[in-house]
């Protein structure tokens, strides 16, 4: 742990804090929207803390504020997060050497933590930035959340403060260093193509995933 | 909703995140397949941002995300501080909706 400690910079630490910001803001609105729609508060604690995946969150209130189907709900939720697994593919060597971190770094897997992490290559840098950017992500979203209930119906609409603007901004200036290989390029422009064509025609979540056609343009390795 | 559908979420959505994980630290992957889990991870990673940037409920956003995405990309592009990147994205976004662009 006192490793870890030692190779957090002023600069993770500082771009870390901004993206759990953000997600902080998002928070507060899912924790007040879910207390609007009528989901106990227990309920809304234990969909922050256990699921901890933002989509999928909002889907399920969404579905249970239109009185629509669980069942719909859970497969909707899961359709969104199943992009984890192979992002869990991707890091499981960064998260950690031992079981106990790996159970746990599994947890705080999340869009912004693994391309916080991406962003600093795979050595000790990509875990250092992994383990902070989804702790700080986990305690923000999760606080947001609470204050979010609290709050209830004095929370303003986070679109207004131009949120939905900074996570794909976010995103794309952590993935422009990996963006340097031609090969990354090229499944990079595949990808985003390959899911807004295929957008109005999938359901949520699967656009994503049959992003990863673009890796049919990866070429050969130089 | 109810506690069952809650806890088949969470579990569910913990299962496909451990999986993943345990997998590539159990199973001694050749380097051709590394390499394609890397770029899969990318590949995602992009499709999620660019449909995030331009998409809201399955049809198009309106100008003031992507608009403000556009100037993130560009900071980011140009070097400026991830901070700011976020920061004026964001007020990009806002400024936008402010004077009235949907």
């Amino acid at each position: 742990m006192r490793s870890l400690y030692r190779t957090i910079g002023r600069s993770e630490l500082r771009d870390a804090l901004a993206l759990a910001a953000a997600l902080a803001i998002v928070g507060v609105s899912f924790g007040a929207l879910s207390t609007a729609a009528g989901v106990p508060p227990l309920m809304t604690l234990a969909l922050s803390l256990l699921v901890f995946a933002g989509g999928s969150q909002f889907l399920v209130v969404a579905v249970a504020a239109a009185g629509g189907s669980p069942v719909a709900a859970v497969v909707g939720g899961l359709l969104l997060n199943a992009r984890m697994l192979p992002y869990g593919l991707a890091m499981g060597g960064v998260i950690g050497d031992r079981m106990p971190a790996r159970l746990l770094g599994a947890h705080i897997l999340i869009d912004e933590s693994t391309a916080f992490a991406r962003a600093r290559g795979d050595g000790p840098r990509a875990r250092t930035a992994f383990w902070l950017s989804g702790t700080l992500a986990f305690v923000f979203w999760n606080c947001g959340a609470a204050l979010g209930m609290l709050a209830g119906g004095a929370v303003p609409d986070p679109n207004v403060l131009g949120v939905d603007a900074a996570f794909p901004a976010a995103l794309f200036a952590l993935l422009l260093p990996s963006l340097g290989k031609a090969d990354a390029r090229r499944v990079a422009l595949g990808a985003a193509a390959v899911a807004l064509v295929a957008t109005p025609f999938l359901p949520a979540g699967l656009p994503v995933l049959v992003g990863l056609l673009g890796l049919a343009v990866a070429g050969r390795p130089r | 909703m109810s506690w069952t559908a809650l806890l088949a979420l969470a579990a569910g959505t913990y299962l496909l995140r451990v999986t993943g994980v345990l997998l590539r630290g159990r199973v001694a992957m050749p380097d051709r397949v590394q390499r394609y889990l890397d770029l899969g991870a990318t590949a995602l990673l992009v499709a999620l941002a660019a449909t995030a940037a331009l998409i809201q409920d399955g049809g198009f956003a309106g100008w003031a995300r992507p608009a403000g995405v556009l100037v993130g990309v560009v900071l980011a592009w140009r070097r400026v501080p991830f901070v700011l990147v976020v920061a004026l994205a964001a007020a990009g976004t806002a400024g936008l909706r402010w004077a009235g662009v949907p």
